[in-house]
């Protein structure tokens, strides 16, 4: 039998209900490798006995017949999400020791269906960041390494935690956001499967807000079909969100038929970047061939707004981030500075922040103060929601001419080396979210599904875009391409 | 609908050391939204709590959490708007005023700036029979209420108590139509009356549900009118801002002092600042709170946590069908359905609980008598006892067969009175009251001729000077009342005694 960390969600499914093993041994199995897993820094807190306690009742609902599909299925969770009695602190130091009294709704929902908390991960602070450095617990690291190289590799971010320990196997899946990217890049840097949800699709409660009108948590794992499954459990509406869509929610698993004939895939042609690498190229146009001899149609597009993208989600997101942030003010909860005598409240707020605050987080918390200021509401805010519109518009337009999903890379380049991005322009690294920003503007569904090793043996993945509610389409285009890419890399274990 | 005839108002003329000046006025009420829930929350509004024992994981927001309207608060916006005969925007949208402050847990209120609930109505400001203003209403919006810091428990520290944190507020701004002191105090009166009406805020100034922010300028004589004309506001005076009153008394008296500031200012040759200023009621001035150079720059932006506000039309009628009839058509219906005054109509509907009783009393009534009965003896007794009319001793029913008895001549005004004595003391049915305690008046002309021709008799010296002055009727009239026990009917006796003495 394969060892059972290496398992896939519909793996462990089916053991467990086969009684190869029991959610318990799942869990301990699992709780071993998280405990052996420091040099990965992947995650933030552990919970092994939590984990065992969730089995435990997992196992009893496996034996009593009445299992949901997550049952026993041992996971990792994003910092960002509020758990109820386990530490939760977005990465950052403004929210030292804070424990939440409350479960956000998707743990909750996934808790519900049985699944086993293994513990927290890692994240850019506020989830803000692309290679998981800006973290107050020190940078996640990817358990990839270059051929005949120790460089410590970011695994990207924000999710960079939840994507090395998916890649590590140190969990089974684990939960993630997206606001422009943060699924999707890491999930690409690490050769994992990394879905992005229709914004609204799942419920935002309880998960601590960055830019609010972007923000979507979403699945990460190691195949097509586990996303599909856990994506399952995670959407839903929720009463409490009122950005969550009561739409109904369909049976994604039933996706995956593999048949994508007649597909008509799109290729936007706006996306061919100036200095993209020969490699990334390469995976695209192949990837699109595969798509090909599956028996879809690949159509050139144009996606004419997909250059404004970048610097309109660097206005609205860091506009809602500094208003979703002034609640870290010190008074209630979270990183309260020490002040001296005669000190009033703006000595409080300030240091406060200024302790608690990483400098990613306090740069875009003025970028957002600045553009939302008189004078400036017009020239940048305002005018980059009109970019998001057409940018919609966009998507809209090649859905309507027939698209059914559309086909990018997911990252301009293979993972880069902790630190090796430190004296770069800050826009060097929002660079990494080129292809993916334009996807949270439009509020679509999105996946990317790893798609090849570049030539020092990293993983390369690719992006598919999807309807707005059409995930499940996406997954069985993302199926269809999971099948044809065959990617198996495995990181090797240097931790 | 019916509507009485009214002229303006003349503004108040203030005399300054160089000439007259006017005052222009308009102002923002904060008026609490009558709900048991929170605006985004399902905290209880509940008022007079222990601290911060109101509070959800929203009001004080801990990090994921998420706003939710709550539907009636916006219903009740929406009602208010109808009864301010406002525009309802059937698209509206929630933002975000961004401030600091630790009475303010999110960092933000939410408020809404760019697309408010209501838009254009009005207030007719009842002055006096026959003058009213009409005051325009720019908007109504729906925000958050702040919290309270507490900085007098602790030389060291603040303390913050979170319960009023987030509970509704309607924001109803004002054109600055009103002008003068007493219009002002009258136009929140008036409000508060409507408000009261329709149910949406309990008015309570003590309680801080309604607090007017007071917006005033001064100008020469035919200025304001040139505005009107123009809509130009540079017509006008810069304009100071007065925080957070919550006193028709100390409204008044801050425009007033405000006003003839501003007047010395510009008499002296300077320039009025435009800042926002609080009213000291101990000192009976405003001071200066910050300028408009210190103003914050609140950032606002569209909530992106929640969706737009989005109405049917026909939701809208659906609730302007079950609107109450409103202060100034009831008042209108008196005058004109029940004859009363416009003062006394106006005594009459200022408040539902008045004004039904009013109705019921009237009812298949002469409506004079009714108003004169309600107002004077009932509304002065309950006055002078301190109390509510809901808590009146003598009901409509028992007041109403007071005044039956009356008209039927049973009883006399005068022993009417006794009556209404005996009703609010002891309680019981009226015409009862009469028979078994024999007070109903004597008609029958037999008994009481029989009494006139006693008197006379036995005043035979009176009786001869009579004839001679008439006026010395009026002492046989007594007699004979008291004869009977004042019970006879006073205009039959009258009669009787005039026949019996040959006076013409």
């Amino acid at each position: 039998m394969t060892e059972l960390t290496a398992l896939t969600i519909a793996e462990a499914r089916k053991g467990l209900r086969a009684k190869q093993f029991t959610a318990r041994e799942l869990a301990e199995a699992f709780n071993a490798a998280a405990a052996a897993s420091a040099p990965l820094n992947a995650y933030s807190a552990l919970t092994p006995e939590k984990a065992l306690e969730m089995a435990d009742a997992a196992d009893a609902r496996l034996a009593a017949g009445d299992a949901p599909d997550m049952c026993g299925i041992p996971l990792g969770i994003k910092d960002l999400f509020c758990t109820e009695g386990v530490p939760s602190q977005a990465a950052s130091g403004i929210l030292e020791n804070f424990l939440p009294t409350y479960e956000s709704t998707i743990t909750s929902k996934l808790w519900e269906q049985g699944a086993v908390m293994l513990g927290k991960l890692n994240m850019d602070e506020f989830a803000m960041g692309s290679s998981n450095e800006t973290s107050v617990y020190g940078p996640a690291v990817s358990p990839w390494r270059r051929a005949g190289s120790n460089t410590a590799l970011t695994p990207g971010g924000s999710s960079g935690g939840s994507a090395a320990a998916v890649s590590a196997s140190i969990c089974m899946a684990a939960t993630g956001t997206d606001t422009g990217g943060s699924i999707r890049q890491p999930a690409a840097f690490t050769g994992i499967v990394g879905l992005k949800p229709t914004y609204g699709r799942c419920s935002r409660w309880g998960v601590v807000a960055f830019a609010s009108s972007l923000d979507q948590a979403g699945p990460m794992t190691r195949t097509v079909r586990d996303a599909a499954i856990m994506l399952g459990a995670m959407a839903g509406h929720d009463p409490k969100d009122s950005t969550s869509a009561d739409i109904a929610v369909p049976d994604f698993e039933a996706a995956l038929t593999g048949d994508i004939r007649g597909k008509r895939i799109g290729i936007p042609r706006e996306y061919r970047v100036e200095g993209m690498s020969e490699e990334i190229d390469r995976l695209w146009r192949e990837g699109a061939e595969k798509l090909r001899d599956a028996g879809a149609e690949i159509v050139d597009i144009s996606l004419p707004h997909t250059k404004y993208a970048l610097p309109a989600y660097y206005i609205i997101a860091p506009a809602e981030a500094s208003s979703n942030l002034a609640r870290y003010d010190g008074v209630r909860y979270g990183h309260r500075a020490k002040l001296g005598h005669g000190d009033g409240i703006l000595d409080l707020y300030e240091k406060s922040r200024a302790e608690g605050f990483g400098r990613e987080v306090q740069r875009r918390v003025m970028i957002g103060a600045y553009v939302l200021s008189s004078g400036f509401y017009d020239a940048y805010y305002l005018k980059a929601q009109k970019v998001r519109t057409l940018i919609k518009r966009d998507f809209d337009a090649a859905f309507d001419a027939g698209i059914d999903a559309i086909l990018t890379p997911a990252t301009p380049s293979a993972a880069f080396g902790i630190g090796e991005m430190a004296d770069a322009d800050p826009v060097q690294m929002y660079l990494n979210d080129v292809f993916t920003v334009t996807v949270n503007l439009a509020g679509l569904p999105g996946i990317s599904v790893p798609a090849g090793l570049n030539a020092d043996g990293l993983p390369l993945g690719l992006q598919l875009i999807g309807r707005p509610w059409g995930e499940a389409e996406l997954i069985t285009v993302a199926g269809a391409l999971e099948a044809a890419e065959n990617f198996t890399a495995k990181p090797e274990r240097w931790w | 609908m019916t509507e009485l005839a009214y002229r303006d108002p003349e503004p108040k003329i203030l005399h300054g050391a160089k000439g007259d000046w006017e005052i222009v006025i308009g102002m923002e009420v904060h008026a609490q939204v009558r709900s048991n829930a929170k605006l985004f929350s399902g905290a209880s509004t509940g008022f007079g709590a222990e601290p911060n024992t109101h509070v959800s994981l929203i009001d004080a927001a801990m990090p994921g959490m998420l706003p939710v309207i709550n539907e009636f608060c916006v219903e009740q916006a929406v009602r208010t708007g109808l009864g301010l005969k406002a525009q309802i925007n059937l698209f509206s949208q929630f933002d975000r005023k961004n401030y600091f402050y630790p009475d303010l847990p999110q960092g933000y209120q939410i408020s809404q700036l760019y697309h408010p609930i209501v838009g254009e109505g009005e207030v007719l400001v009842d002055m006096e029979p026959g003058v009213a203003r009409r005051v325009r209403i720019e908007r109504i919006h729906l925000e958050q209420d702040a919290g309270k810091s507490i900085h007098d428990m602790d030389p060291e520290n603040s303390y913050v108590d979170l319960n009023r944190t987030g509970v509704a507020l309607m924001e109803i701004v004002s054109r600055p139509d009103i002008r003068g002191p007493e219009e002002a105090a009258e136009y929140v009166r008036k409000l508060r009356q409507i408000l009261r009406y329709l149910g949406t805020c309990d008015g309570n100034m003590q309680e801080g549900s309604l607090r007017a922010d007071v917006n005033v300028s001064v100008c020469q004589p035919g200025a304001y009118e040139k505005y009107r004309e123009s809509g130009d506001f540079s017509h006008l005076g810069t304009r100071c801002e007065i925080k957070n009153m919550n006193s028709m008394r100390f409204i008044q008296q801050a425009i007033d002092y405000e006003a003839r500031r501003q007047i010395a200012i510009i008499e002296d040759g300077g320039s009025v600042d435009q800042e926002t200023r609080l009213y000291d009621p101990n000192k009976g001035e405003t001071r200066s709170m910050r300028s408009k150079e210190e103003a914050h720059d609140y950032r606002y932006f569209p909530d992106p946590d929640l969706l737009p506000l989005t109405f049917e039309q026909a939701w809208v009628d659906g609730i302007a069908a079950t609107l109450p009839e409103l202060p100034d058509e009831k008042k209108a219906r008196f005058v004109l359905d029940f004859g009363v005054t416009e003062y006394d109509a106006g005594v009459l509907t200022a408040d539902t609980v008045n004004a039904a009783f009013f109705e019921e009393v009237a009812q298949g009534r002469d409506g004079k008598q009714a108003a004169n009965w309600v107002i004077n003896e009932l509304f002065g007794r309950l006055n002078k006892e301190g109390m509510a009319v809901s808590a009146s001793p003598v009901s409509a029913a028992q007041l109403g067969a007071i005044i039956d008895l009356i008209a039927a001549g049973d009883i006399s005004g005068k022993i009417a009175k006794d009556l209404f004595e005996i009703v609010w003391a002891e309680g019981g049915d009226p015409r009862a009251i009469v028979e078994d305690r024999g007070m109903k008046q004597v008609t029958d002309t037999g008994a009481i001729e029989a009494a006139v021709v006693d008197v006379i008799a036995a005043n035979p010296d009176k009786a001869e000077q009579a004839k001679a002055k008439p006026s010395m009727a009026g002492w046989f009239v007594g007699q004979v009342m008291k004869a009977t026990g004042g019970k006879a009917n006073p205009q039959a006796v009258n009669a009787l005694v005039r026949e019996k003495l040959g006076i013409e």
